[in-house]
């Protein structure tokens, strides 16, 4: 990398080429279509061209690349959750991620920082009690930690959160990490784009053709595609695309809301989640706090920001730091998210013959971008479900065979 | 801050209410297949558009319903449930 900069220095014209070509026209048959380039349908456009040799594909945004929930979340991964499905399926995700720089040839800022859940109850110390049993059982770096120890990672917070909420302990993940999520999605486009695949902004979907049961093609605002394979990869847009097949799903769209403060010198170098004061809380490399909270409380298709969720994060956070009093928010925004019943996502084949979905996604998608995009391009290539995301089919619904992963969500939804 | 028109309290803020959920109609559970019980327990209608929903007034306990357009978040109309001359 240094040396290509020295080369930028030196030229008198502009070396390094734009990191996606921006096709002109749209073709009129592909192998396979992905709607939405964010992370995931980049990840899967990248692997299917990579692994698998599939390099007629065509990834449609009606935006911009990596301008949805990609570039709306606090940028955690981690793989401390609850279910054997879910640590199993995050692991393989943290070991993608920690390659994903060399891999892409782009410095994604991926750092490994620590991630502390808080216990503030007796009912929170037996959960992380037992998230840390099946995370060991599972060969995930994770424990249960006292007091003393937080106050070691972390000796700015006030543990007695002001007396009325005083933490008892928390579980403890080394691997937990930050990464910058623009740049995964950038990443994974270029590499995609630099394997033949085709990246169209601003070409929104506005129908899926359906033929005896097989899809056949899709409509757009740029003229009909044909294929005879779609992978819907839309997060917070999922349900308009599974209306156009005409199936049935539990997701429901909740808008999340995060915000960032002033760039402040490096204080915090781990991250911090209350699921009881519903606070998640870590410093970018740029300097700013980045924080979340609970889902808005009602179904929404929107991503308004509301002063509720301004003032009650601020007062949450201001128990554990009451020092930050001074401190400025700098700017809020929210993402759709794609909620399912079981806290678990919805990936794979579907009863229509060549619809594929990844979706489901809700709070907890930018963690799993690698390993949705090989799992989804396996899938896609063999026409069967990858085993890792088996658990996390459609149908479980139908067949009563829940995941059960609420009790793993970072805040109490 | 958003305003919700209870039927029997008048304008309150929003804080005051929870959500319900959509209006939808139960199968009768002697007579649904498995799979039709599946599909009332689990799956929702997730697009945008006008919802009829089950709202909450928390203050004096009132279930009332609310019309409401989920893509621009507006309160079209709220009433109190008439099961008489209701489709629900």
């Amino acid at each position: 990398m240094p040396l290509r900069l020295l080369r930028f220095a030196l030229s008198r014209e502009h070396p390094e080429p734009r990191m996606f070509r921006e096709p002109e026209r749209l073709g009129d048959s592909y192998d396979v279509v992905i709607i939405g380039a964010g992370g995931h349908g980049l990840a899967c456009a990248y692997y299917l061209a990579r692994d698998h040799g599939i390099t007629s594909v065509a990834v449609l945004e009606q935006g911009y690349i990596g301008g949805g929930n990609t570039g709306r979340n606090t940028t955690i991964v981690r793989s401390n959750y609850l279910t054997p499905e879910g640590v199993k399926f995050y692991d393989e995700s943290i070991r993608l991620y920690r390659d994903l720089s060399e891999d892409v040839d782009l410095n994604l800022f991926y750092s490994e920082r620590g991630h502390f859940t808080l216990a503030h109850t007796d009912s929170a110390v037996a959960t992380m009690r037992w998230r840390a049993e099946v995370n060991k059982h599972l060969g995930v770096d994770s424990e249960v930690v006292d007091r003393e120890q937080i106050a070691e990672a972390c000796p700015e917070m006030d543990l007695d959160c002001g007396g009325h909420l005083p933490v008892m302990g928390a579980l403890y993940h080394a691997p937990g990490a930050v990464a910058r999520h623009d740049a995964v999605a950038w990443g994974y486009g270029r590499g995609a784009d630099r394997r033949g695949v085709e990246i169209h902004q601003k070409t929104a979907v506005t129908g899926i053709r359906v033929e005896k049961g097989r899809v056949t093609g899709v409509d757009t605002t740029r003229g009909f595609v044909k294929t005879g394979v779609v992978l819907s990869a839309v997060a917070g847009s999922t349900p308009r695309i599974t209306d156009m097949v005409g199936l049935r799903t539990p997701i429901t769209i909740q808008p999340l809301q995060a915000c960032v403060t002033e760039p402040l010198k490096p204080w915090l170098h781990t991250i911090i989640v209350s699921a009881t004061l519903h606070v998640y809380v870590s410093q970018s490399s740029r300097g700013e706090l980045v924080m979340g909270s609970a889902l808005d409380p009602y179904e929404l298709h929107s991503t308004r920001s509301t002063l509720d969720f301004a003032e009650s994060l601020s007062g949450h956070l201001l128990d554990m730091f009451p020092f930050l009093s001074e401190i400025k928010v700098n700017r809020q925004w929210a993402g759709m998210a794609d909620m399912t019943p079981d806290f678990a996502p919805i990936m794979g084949m579907t009863p229509v013959d060549g619809f594929y979905l990844d979706s489901g996604w809700g709070t907890w998608g930018f963690k799993a971008t690698p390993v949705c995009g090989k799992t989804m391009a396996y899938t896609i290539a063999n026409r069967s479900p990858h085993e890792l995301i088996e658990p996390f089919r459609l149908s479980r619904f139908e067949e009563y065979d829940l995941v059960g992963e609420k009790g793993a969500a970072s805040v109490g939804h | 801050m958003k305003i919700i028109n209870c039927p029997v309290n008048g304008p309150r803020p929003m804080q005051e209410f929870a959500y319900g959920g959509e209006v939808r109609s139960m199968p009768d559970p002697d007579k649904a297949t498995d799979a039709e019980w599946a599909d009332y327990v689990f799956h929702r209608s997730g697009a945008p558009g006008m919802k009829r929903e089950w709202w909450y007034h928390l203050a004096s306990g009132v279930w009332f319903i609310a019309e409401r357009d989920t893509l621009r978040d507006r309160f079209i109309r709220t009433y109190l449930y008439d099961g008489e001359n209701m489709d629900v």
